[in-house]
């Protein structure tokens, strides 16, 4: 009854072939996302016992037990590096948002003073990075080596949100902005009371982006920081990609407690779980299409 | 000054009309100095910003120079002795190079070729969904792996797919042959690519998502009307509608075709090897910070990326050729 209500008089009535074959295509698609996770989550919660006897996996615990994230979350790298992530995310995010809304909002005003070779100044930067090399050298020449800024300063501004937020400032109707400067207000005052609460749903889109950029980062905590200071990522990518070969012998101390498998199981949901705390949120926005009207400008 | 009074007028539209008799908004008359005081606070809001880009963008840019220097950390970058081309005469007269570009090149044709179509599918095929709640829902699900860092992406594959990973402990118990696809050179290129389709297919539908929305539902209301079928009703009506994002997102993977995931890379390299999973980055990674060879790890990376830049301009060349609209104008 309900299904031909969305289909308009024009349209073929589909054949069960063809609704068949896209329900299996759609089926496939949603199980090969969510069955990874369904078995990683639950062999994190499954007793050192279950997991031997199920040859490392376990489908659904028995005996579901926190004790793989007591183990990683009492103190020790997992704790601190969940800290300095969460540190790191926190931080950039602020940082990163006040300085692409201080250039987004400037270089969304026309007739800005030399706002059209700031802008184009900007997106050249895009088309033409840098280079790992010479990143590397700078980086270290400011003796930012094993400090957390440089898990920040480098990425403050990514030029796709930029652009993205300035056209959803440019959007803001010119006559909001006149009838603000004919009561007297500033442009910080503008941008504060007016613009910012107007394009709520782009500063959450953007920042988002940045929170899960930052989160995710991995590659220049690699390179940047030592080992006492490593982000969540570095952890996963040691104990979990590169610790098949180690379990062996040097996950000692935590064999002790939990076999090896949860607790890598337990890591891997602890960097996997902010990002589906957040989710939910990014999902409103998008189905809003803030996001692909903005990608079109 | 009259001229200048219109000028202004004119080019900030309705605004300048509403009248400013005092000029300090934004419709006043426009002299250098006096549009400078005009802007003030805005330009000191974009400072931060600003200052970032010239330090951390073009200051590195500038750091290129490596390129053309025999780099002694002790003198520093400045100091070192110029060489000229010898860096790049090394990086192309280098087998090694040659062998990363090659893979780089495999890896963005098998990705071009295997995952470039997926999206446009997978969009049409949630486009063609009459009932909300369950397009909503696959989007939900097919959108988050894009959201997963590159080493969860990697170490969930690892589980899944590894020697005592979830596939073969599955097909074990079923009494078949296990398979041996991570840490298989040979297995690699098509695992890389099956990671791409499955942390991006999603995520690459919202665009193409975004260009079907618009298509006036009218259009295919006339040619149903008209007696096409839903094939001809495809080719006439919903491909032209998604071709121009087609064409955009191809010129933009050309231009970027050096560039294949190099974290995607970097964290499996270990695995499979070199042979397998060099590519440029990888390379300017190994010999750069790995190696300490600044001077030649400078020079492959900036030729990659001179040659990406160009690859930018041809692709947006033969787009506007082709009467497309390209990245820009």
């Amino acid at each position: 009854m309900s299904a031909a209500a969305g289909r308009p008089a024009w349209r073929e009535k589909p054949r069960p072939a063809t609704q068949a074959a896209k329900a299996v295509a759609l089926t496939v698609v949603v199980l090969l996302v969510l069955v990874p996770f369904l078995i990683i989550v639950s062999t994190s919660f499954a007793s050192n016992r279950e997991v031997v006897a199920g040859g490392g996996w376990v489908l659904w615990p028995q005996h579901p037990t926190l004790r793989a994230y007591q183990e990683i979350l009492d103190g020790g790298i997992v704790g601190h590096a969940l800290w300095v992530s969460a540190g790191v995310t926190v931080v950039g995010t602020a940082a990163s948002l006040a300085c692409t809304i201080g250039l987004a909002y400037a270089l969304s005003r026309r007739d800005l003073f030399g706002g059209r070779p700031m802008l184009l100044l900007i997106l050249f930067t895009f088309l033409f990075p840098p280079g790992m090399i010479p990143s590397f050298l700078l980086v270290k020449s400011m003796h930012l080596l094993n400090s957390y800024s440089s898990l920040v300063a480098p990425f403050l501004v990514n030029v796709f949100n930029l652009v993205v937020l300035r056209g959803f400032f440019q959007s803001v109707p010119e006559e909001l902005h006149e009838a603000a400067r004919l009561d007297g207000a500033s442009e910080w005052l503008i941008l504060r009371r007016i613009v910012l609460p107007l394009s709520k749903a782009a500063l959450a889109v953007v920042g988002l982006f940045y929170a899960v950029s930052y989160w995710n980062a991995w590659f220049y905590a690699s390179i940047y920081l030592d080992s006492g200071h490593w982000p969540l990522q570095q952890v996963l990518r040691t104990y979990v990609i590169n610790g098949a070969q180690l379990a062996d012998t040097s996950t000692g101390d935590a064999s002790a407690v939990a076999a090896p498998q949860t607790i890598q199981m337990a890591v891997l949901v602890v960097a996997t779980v902010p990002i589906l705390l957040v989710y939910p949120f990014l999902q409103k926005y998008f189905t809003k299409g803030v996001l692909t009207g903005a990608i079109k400008s | 000054m009259a001229i200048a009074q219109r000028d202004a007028t004119r080019r900030t539209g309705a605004a300048g009309a509403s009248g400013d008799p005092t000029g300090k908004g934004r419709g006043g008359p426009g002299s250098r100095s006096k549009r400078f005081r005009r802007d003030a606070a805005l330009l000191a809001m974009m400072l931060p910003g600003v200052a970032y880009f010239l330090l951390f963008h073009y200051g590195a840019l500038a750091g290129n120079v490596i390129a053309f220097k025999d780099y002694v950390p002790f003198d520093g970058l400045w100091a070192s002795q110029w060489v000229g081309p010898a860096n790049f005469q090394a990086v192309l007269r280098d087998s090694a190079f040659w062998h990363a570009v090659v893979n780089t090149l495999w890896i963005a044709l098998l990705q071009l070729v295997f995952y470039f179509p997926v999206p446009i599918a997978l969009a049409m095929l949630l486009h063609s969904l009459t009932r909300d709640s369950v397009r909503r829902f696959v989007q939900s699900v097919a959108y988050l792996p894009h959201f997963l860092s590159w080493v969860i992406v990697v170490a969930v594959f690892q589980q899944v797919l590894g020697e005592t990973g979830l596939l073969n402990h599955a097909l074990g118990d079923a009494h078949l042959h296990t398979l041996d696809v991570i840490g298989n050179p040979a297995a690699f290129k098509p695992l890389v690519v099956a990671q791409v389709i499955w942390k991006d297919c999603g995520w690459g539908t919202i665009i193409f998502l975004a260009a079907l929305a618009q298509v006036d539902e009218q259009s295919y209301e006339a040619a149903a009307i008209d007696g096409a079928g839903p094939w001809r009703r495809f080719w006439h009506v919903t491909l032209p509608a998604i071709r121009p994002i087609v064409v955009l997102l191809l010129i933009m993977r050309l231009g970027d075709i050096l560039s294949v995931g190099f974290e995607q890379m970097l964290l499996q390299r270990d695995s499979v090897g070199p042979e397998a999973a060099e590519i440029i980055d990888t390379l300017v990674w190994q010999r750069g910070l790995v190696q300490g060879d600044y001077g030649y790890a400078a020079a492959a990376g900036l030729f990659k990326g001179v040659v990406g830049a160009l690859l930018v301009f041809a692709a947006n060349k033969v787009a506007h050729r082709l009467g497309e609209q390209g990245v820009y104008r």
